[in-house]
């Protein structure tokens, strides 16, 4: 092991990277699963769901390396958000088995396949809602004392996480709509496609609240966005955010199949640099540091070196995926049950 | 209910959903392997019948598979939520042991299953197979790393504790191979392939009392019978081996599973009775004279340890552990029994004409799974109360959770999984009733029932019927 290595900055980049895969995949097959209602009829959301029908479960996998990974790297911060926000966590865990089983039940009975598409779209709902309220209650910072959270049950249910839900909800819809542009053709994609400038407004108008409603709520937020020379570092991500909403609704009204679910996983992006910026050196803002919550260089190091064979194996193999699946749902091809 | 505390009802959630989630990922782990096997035939002999049992069996496995993944999901943060003082405290030390599953285990098989199941047409026959292959490659794997973690927890070695009480690694390849780590790997890994192998045997004799002529459930019984009754066995020497290493790395536990409470030489074997762990008795006890030390100790007057050794406090469910040990048990010895019996039918040639043979075969249908529950019902409940063992106590592992809440959380966990995990056997039920072979009436089937009626003829000549 090379002893300079600074594992813990590494690993948490690891993480970040984990956490940003997750969002960019599992966000648009649980958009999605939100869209279900407003799609006509039950032949287009079979189609939309075959679209994601081959995939959803290795996206979802980047989520249980989000969690895995935060319990071997940095098991403090693991100890401390979790029952912070558990109410939050319980509720997206049993809103993923709801949406996640309807994949094979839907399929299963006629008379029931309504029922399961409930369950598609309120697992999808509750589950983005729940994932962006804990975002949001990390962002308001969470109190530990004696290696354990030390704050109330309902601390994080506040305005601000509750907007953070609707608009991460909004942002999902907008990658699931994008995603469906891409993947379907006739009356399904021009309805979608219409849908993807209303959610894209959505999400522009959502990142718009959070981020001049963030450096409110703690004096480190205001000081690192607004602080001077900070500023000079910080503006572009702002800027490049309405860059991005504007190629959004250009690429959408020019009909292109790919550039709009680009120009939202980019908007994704920038988000999520924008919370790194808010939350860098902290990993449990204002409480734990990345340094604090690391475990010991033993372990990190012992897991980076499978990490660093593994997983760009599984990008690679999570790419060809991809590839083998690419282009237009064909009709016919899904659960052929 | 003074038993009703936080504390309690944590552990009795996570037993809930743990056991609820195991059921899933042992069926597929024996299900991606028979699916490669049959695959793997499909391409090596070119017999439709092997694809046909693919095609049956993949639905079945995608249904499986999927629970599997939603309730693994909810265990991978019931670390977190129940259990947060131990995910800190051993986190340096089982992190990265989960970590390695995730990334060797879970992207593979969540990778791969897209094409294994809806990928036929778009990648050849070749690469398919490749998917199928890495998919029960991952299973494994995923046991791989799970059973090390949890041996760890049952027999930790290999680490120091730091200042604010954090296990910390010392030497990986000791964390990984712990003591008990090879004889649980095996023994679940062939409960896995033993329990999948009942259901495909219980599923196949549903068909054939049906009508006992059908080629692909014959050939589905077939298999799963010689895996009962070559794995049957092994699993028993296995299961044996596992149980010797328990009594050398814990004594107490193998004391609370044969409800010694005495320690002495020339213990008895208990085979039934009813354990009270107030008076330290067995009730109604049947037994065998030192049999109990001649098992554990290879002498009939060997000292073995009974419960007297630990504080009352300390001991794990007598009960449990006793009832729990002997249903494993004798359920193991029946699959052993319906092993060979298939086997002397097929040397006899009646291996689908005998009606006893099949019912037997699907009322023993779920036996490899309750035997798999039951088996770890003895391993967990006889770690307590520590989490791991002998060094960090489930109380004190516990996340700082009020009782309204991890209780309102458990009952909607038990609505939900009531709910969705209720439909989802009722939907693998409706499945497996269905003919294996219906919808493909292609040239195959022809040259099946050819092939049948040819056989039939040639057995009417060799006995000289008209």
């Amino acid at each position: 092991m090379i002893p300079d290595l600074d594992l813990a900055l590494i690993w948490v980049v690891l993480l970040a990277i984990a956490v940003l895969a997750y969002v960019l995949l599992d966000g648009f097959d649980l958009g999605v699963g939100m869209l279900f209602p407003f799609l006509g009829g039950e032949a287009e959301r079979t189609t939309a769901m075959n679209s994601v029908a081959p995939v959803w479960d290795g996206n979802e996998t980047w989520l249980v390396l989000g969690g895995g990974g935060l319990f071997a790297a940095f098991p403090l911060a693991y100890a401390v958000i979790i029952p912070a926000v558990y109410a939050p966590v319980i509720a997206m865990l049993l809103g993923l088995i709801l949406r996640g089983v309807a994949f094979e039940f839907r399929g299963g009975t006629d008379r029931r396949r309504a029922l399961w598409d409930r369950s598609f779209f309120l697992g999808s709902l509750v589950a983005t809602v729940c994932q962006g309220i804990i975002l949001g209650a990390l962002v308001q910072g969470i109190p530990m004392e004696d290696r354990a959270y030390a704050g109330g049950w309902w601390d994080w249910l506040t305005p601000f996480s509750l907007v953070t839900g609707l608009a991460l909800a909004a942002g999902y819809c907008l990658l699931g709509a994008t995603w469906l542009v891409l993947k379907t053709e006739g009356a399904l994609q021009q309805r979608v496609r219409g849908m993807a400038g209303w959610f894209g407004l959505a999400t522009l108008a959502g990142i718009g609240v959070f981020s001049l409603w963030t450096p409110f709520l703690q004096a480190g937020y205001m000081e690192k966005w607004f602080g001077w020379p900070a500023l000079l570092y910080t503006a572009p991500v702002p800027l490049l955010v309405l860059a991005a909403g504007s190629l959004l609704f250009v690429s959408l009204r020019r009909g292109s199949d790919l550039k709009p679910f680009l120009y939202a996983q980019a908007l994704f992006l920038l988000a999520f640099i924008g919370l790194w910026i808010s939350f860098y050196p902290y990993i449990v803002p204002s409480s734990v540091t990345i340094w604090d919550a690391a475990g010991p260089d033993v372990s990190l190091g012992f897991l980076l070196v499978g990490a660093a064979v593994l997983l760009p194996l599984v990008l690679a193999y999570t790419a060809g995926v991809y590839w083998v699946f690419r282009g237009k749902v064909r009709p016919g091809e899904g659960y052929y049950h | 209910m003074e038993w009703f505390t936080a504390l309690n009802v944590a552990r009795i959630q996570f037993a809930f959903t743990v056991s609820f989630h195991i059921v899933f990922p042992a069926f597929t782990i024996g299900l991606a392997s028979y699916l490669a096997v049959l695959e793997g035939l499909w391409l090596a002999t070119g017999r439709n019948v092997y694809q046909r049992l693919f095609r049956f069996w993949v639905r079945i496995f995608a249904v499986a598979f999927g629970m599997g993944v939603v309730s693994g999901v909810v265990m991978s943060y019931q670390f977190g939520t129940n259990w947060s003082r131990f995910s800190d405290l051993t986190g340096p030390v089982l992190g990265p042991l989960l970590g390695y599953e995730v990334l060797s285990a879970f992207f593979l098989e969540a990778g791969f299953l897209g094409v294994m199941l809806f990928g036929m047409n778009r990648v050849g026959k070749g690469l398919h197979f490749f998917a199928t292959l890495m998919v029960a490659v991952g299973t494994l794997m995923s046991a791989f790393w799970i059973l090390s973690a949890n041996s760890w927890m049952q027999t930790p070695v290999g680490y120091t504790v730091n200042s604010v009480g954090q296990f910390i690694p010392e030497d990986w390849w000791t964390v990984i191979f712990n003591p008990s780590f090879p004889y649980r790997f095996v023994h679940m890994v062939l409960a896995a392939y033993l329990a999948t192998a009942f259901i495909v045997g219980g599923v196949a004799a549903y068909h054939l009392l049906r009508n006992n002529a059908q080629r692909d459930p014959r050939v589905m019984f077939s298999m799963a019978m010689w895996m009962a009754t070559l794995v049957a066995p092994l699993q028993i020497v296995a299961g044996d081996l596992h149980g010797l290493n328990t009594a050398e790395h814990q004594p107490m536990k193998v004391a609370a599973m044969e409800a010694h409470f005495e320690t002495r030489r020339g213990q008895p074997l208990i085979l039934l009775g009813l354990p009270d762990s107030d008076t330290g008795t067995v009730r109604y006890a049947l037994e065998i004279p030192k049999a109990g030390s001649i098992l554990l100790g290879h002498a009939a007057d060997a000292e073995i340890a009974g419960l007297d050794q630990l504080d009352r406090a300390d001991w794990p469910h007598v009960p449990t552990m006793f009832w729990s040990f002997r249903i494993m048990v004798g359920l193991g010895l029946v699959m052993a029994g319906i092993g060979l019996s298939s086997l002397v039918q097929r040397l006899r040639g009646r291996l689908y004409d005998t009606p006893g043979l099949l019912g037997t075969a699907l009322v023993f249908a779920p036996s490899g799974l309750v035997a798999l529950l039951c088996g770890w019902t003895v391993t967990e409940v006889g770690r307590q109360p520590w989490t791991v063992y002998g060094s960090l106590r489930t109380a004190g592992s516990a996340s700082p959770i009020e009782l309204p809440a991890i209780a309102g959380s458990f009952a909607a966990f038990v609505v939900v999984y009531t709910a969705v995990f209720g439909v989802g056997v009722y939907y693998l039920l409706r499945l497996m009733r269905q003919d294996p072979a219906a919808g493909a009436v292609d040239e195959a089937i022809e040259e099946d029932r050819e092939r049948t009626s040819m056989l039939r003829r040639l057995t009417a000549w060799v006995r000289e019927e008209p």
